[in-house]
């Protein structure tokens, strides 16, 4: 089978590549661009430990092609801190709030949460909760995921009053 | 899982798209957001040798609401039904059912073609649009042709459409201002098909019925519309006694599977339960 020529923006970078078309979008990026962030777990789209950003929407990169992420603008858990290594207020509240124990559901519900607040920048528990119901945590119970949620919420907002 | 090798063609006409379909013949496959066939792809229950994404053909992405018709491109996805105030104003039972089909990533890419095309059983807009008496627009190398949704589904994952066509559009009249509407769905978690689900719409006439449409979802090998339930509603108060009668009639046409959702018993007396909350809804929303 042909290989297809990919271009897409990965993180703020324009990249070029050619990919098999079987490839799905998490082993392009996690092989071929080394971006091991965003996690395989069930493989079947139930889990979002792939969950990325793509053209400003969440998708589960298990099930997407990568020729159908062709000429997209995909952001995964590596671009979320400032290029200086600051973290974002998610992922500072997540390690505040203990929003994680063994770590491998966390870069999807960073990225997730991350589209969520520019959905929704101050959700309700309840709409925190139905907002990642597309990603699972079989550590936490959830209860510090959605505080870590909240609190960035609020010291995101509060940040955007002040600039 | 890494689903078997095919060629990815991306056309940006239907024109294009209906060729390749065709020149291609039985080796190809459509796809528009893929969360059922690149499962299936991965499991070798599907294993096309060309894959056709719709994504580029625009013409498939538009929502149109004009003098009561609403009509629906089947690239349209799940998570923009959600979004068009205007298609909730008219027809609010589409944005409810919208947010009961998987989870938020999932709606994003998940088209309301594929949904009604793919002749899943699980699949929860057939059987709105049997509710809705929708028509599917059909494209083929002949031209366009009309089919009922009412008529479409054959049984699971067979249904009226052609290997060489592509439903391309969803056409229906907006229900009548007034109406009330519902869909009542029973899961195991967000993101599960339906153990059974009901869609409901009813218009009244002061206290009496006057028109009523019951659709079911996944308790049996293909949607259903549940035609005699419906029409014990129509011309009564909607007593206790009529919507148990209602929910007895729409049972009685069921034949769900025994599978994890639960035996064939109980998914039948979920369906029924699933009935009368659906009315009860549609009624509380009708004026």
């Amino acid at each position: 089978m042909s290989e297809i020529n990919i271009n897409m923006t990965v993180n703020g970078q324009k990249i070029e590549a050619s990919a098999d078309p079987r490839t799905l979008l998490i082993h392009f990026l996690r092989e071929d661009q080394n971006l091991t962030g965003p996690h395989i777990g069930c493989d079947t789209s139930h889990c979002g430990a792939c969950t990325v950003d793509m053209n400003g929407m969440s998708v589960k990169a298990c099930t997407v092609f990568v020729g159908q992420a062709n000429g997209a603008d995909i952001v995964t858990i590596e671009g979320i801190a400032q290029a200086d290594g600051t973290l974002h207020a998610l992922q500072e509240a997540f390690r505040q709030h203990h929003g994680l124990q063994c770590g491998f559901c966390t870069p999807g519900m960073i990225t997730r949460a991350y589209r969520l607040l520019q959905e929704n920048p101050s959700p309700t528990e309840e709409e925190i909760r139905y907002g990642i119901s597309g990603n699972l945590c079989r550590c936490t119970g959830y209860q510090n995921i959605v505080k870590a949620i909240q609190v960035a919420a609020e010291e995101l907002s509060v940040k955007e009053a002040a600039e | 899982m890494i689903p078997g090798s095919f060629e990815y063609h991306r056309p940006s006409s239907l024109a294009d798209a209906v060729g390749l379909l065709s020149s291609l013949g039985d080796d190809a496959l459509l796809v528009a957001g893929g969360h059922s066939l690149i499962p299936m792809m991965k499991f070798r229950m599907a294993v096309p040798e060309h894959l056709v994404d719709l994504q580029d053909v625009k013409s498939l992405k538009s929502i149109s609401l004009d003098s009561g018709q609403i009509s629906l491109g089947a690239m349209v996805t799940q998570a923009e039904i959600i979004l068009s105030d205007e298609l909730h104003v008219a027809c609010p039972i589409l944005r409810e059912v919208s947010y009961q089909i998987a989870d938020p990533q999932i709606r994003n890419l998940g088209t309301i073609g594929g949904n009604v095309a793919n002749g899943d059983p699980g699949n929860d807009m057939p059987a709105i649009m049997q509710v809705l008496d929708a028509t599917y627009i059909l494209t083929g190398p002949d031209g366009e042709r009309e089919i009922a949704a009412r008529e479409f589904y054959e049984s699971a994952f067979f249904t009226a459409r052609q290997d060489n066509e592509i439903l391309t559009t969803i056409r229906f009249a907006a229900p009548a201002a007034g109406h009330g509407s519902s869909y009542v769905k029973q899961k195991r978690k967000i993101g599960d098909y339906a153990t059974a689900a009901a869609a409901v719409i009813v218009t009244m006439s002061g206290d009496t019925c006057a028109s009523a449409s019951i659709g079911l979802t996944n308790v049996a090998d293909t949607p259903l519309w549940a035609e005699n339930a419906a029409s014990l509603l129509v011309g009564s108060s909607l007593d206790g006694e009529t919507i148990k009668a209602a929910a007895d009639a729409a049972k009685a046409i069921t034949d769900p599977a025994d599978d994890g959702r639960g035996p064939k018993d109980y998914r039948t007396h979920i369906a029924g339960i699933m009935v009368q909350r659906a009315i009860a809804n549609a009624v509380d929303r009708a004026k």
